[in-house]
């Protein structure tokens, strides 16, 4: 038999032990999502990821050998955006229906997720790097990324922070709602989308149709309008 | 089932090479997003094979995420001096968005024409 350490060392540095570790996680808390009849609070990505973290520190793992595995997963992200246009072809009728709500919820929700966190943080005494990181916090990760770097933020703290805001929004968002009194599912949807891109968008999806379109589409718009306006926005301010 | 994740595939690639050779602030899969829409609106349907390329992968969305979502370990330092004011903004800010953009969407939407409501 082989020496049992020699053969971690060997399967340690292949990219199957952290694909099968990533799989595996999620698999086990969409479970236990699941058998929790979908409660939010138990987001799969916001256990799964503690999970792993655990895991990685517990073996002294580092981040770029734990990513060497896991960005096959990583990858499917671009197709996957892609693919939301299906949904958003579908119920296109009622997406048209309501081009006016959606062009001012849009930039009103985009504007306040920017102003409120960034004045927010500003007010409790962040660092300035992290205040500009936060700013597009509510946008998908790789267009926040871009716009972090171009107003000198730290993008990979970006990328946490608005895989953050996505975990937080598809966990409270929806109680939230239910507090407000808000049942249209359009209305449920495009908030959970513009608030926190396609983690809620994942969510929405998984509990209606017409909620899991607009949320994609308001996740695609937020990614358009902030990044074209909080750039000028921020040179016009600071 | 192969020929149209090739095509979503091709979308993305000329979403691009459309976001690099023209220099905008748009990620490429947004572009192929719309370059995908676009197809389906003079299609006028979604192809049964297409959907079930799409609906495998939006069904497992979540999953993308967790690779991103594990970075929070590069950070724990910054986290950590900053913590409270970052984790007061975000949840403040995250909940403040919702509220007001579905406000905002009930209020403004037109309501699917509804029928007499007022039951005899």
């Amino acid at each position: 038999m082989q020496d049992l350490r020699e053969t971690w060392v060997y399967l340690s540095a292949s990219p199957l032990l952290h694909l099968t570790l990533t799989l595996a996680a999620f698999v086990l808390a969409s479970f236990l999502y699941r058998r929790a009849g979908l409660n939010p609070l138990l987001n799969p990505v916001l256990l799964s990821v503690i999970a792993i973290v655990a895991l990685l520190y517990a073996s002294g793992t580092s981040y770029d050998t734990y990513f060497d595995g896991a960005q096959f997963v990583h990858f499917l992200l671009g197709p996957a955006t892609v693919a939301l246009a299906v949904p958003l072809y579908r119920q296109f009728e009622q997406v048209r229906k309501s081009a006016l709500a959606i062009g001012v919820s849009l930039l009103c929700g985009a504007a306040t997720s920017a102003a409120t966190a960034v004045a927010i943080a500003w007010a409790l005494g962040a660092q300035p790097q992290s205040i500009v990181s936060l700013a597009p916090k509510s946008v998908t990760a790789p267009v926040a990324m871009g716009i972090a770097e171009q107003l000198g933020g730290i993008p990979s703290l970006t990328a946490v922070i608005v895989i953050l805001t996505g975990i937080v929004g598809a966990t409270l968002g929806p109680l939230l709602l239910n507090l407000l009194g808000i049942r249209d599912w359009a209305a449920r949807g495009f908030a959970i989308g513009a608030a926190s891109h396609g983690i809620g968008t994942a969510r929405a999806l998984q509990v209606n149709e017409l909620a899991g379109a607009f949320s994609g589409l308001a996740m695609g718009l937020n990614a358009l309008a902030t990044a074209i306006l909080l750039p000028v926005a921020w040179k016009l301010l600071f | 089932m192969l020929e149209y994740l090739t095509f979503i595939l091709a979308c993305q690639l000329a979403g691009e090479f459309v976001v690099t050779s023209l220099d905008i602030p748009i990620p490429g899969p947004v572009v192929g997003m719309l370059l995908l829409f676009g197809f389906l609106l003079i299609r006028g349907e979604v192809p049964g094979q297409l959907a079930r390329v799409t609906d495998a992968l939006l069904r497992n969305l979540s999953l993308l995420f967790v690779p991103a979502g594990v970075g929070v370990m590069l950070h724990f330092k910054l986290l950590g001096t900053d913590a409270v004011p970052l984790a007061v903004a975000l949840l403040v800010s995250t909940l403040a968005t919702i509220a007001v953009t579905a406000l905002l969407m009930v209020a403004l939407r037109r309501r699917p024409a509804t029928e007499d409501t007022r039951e005899k």
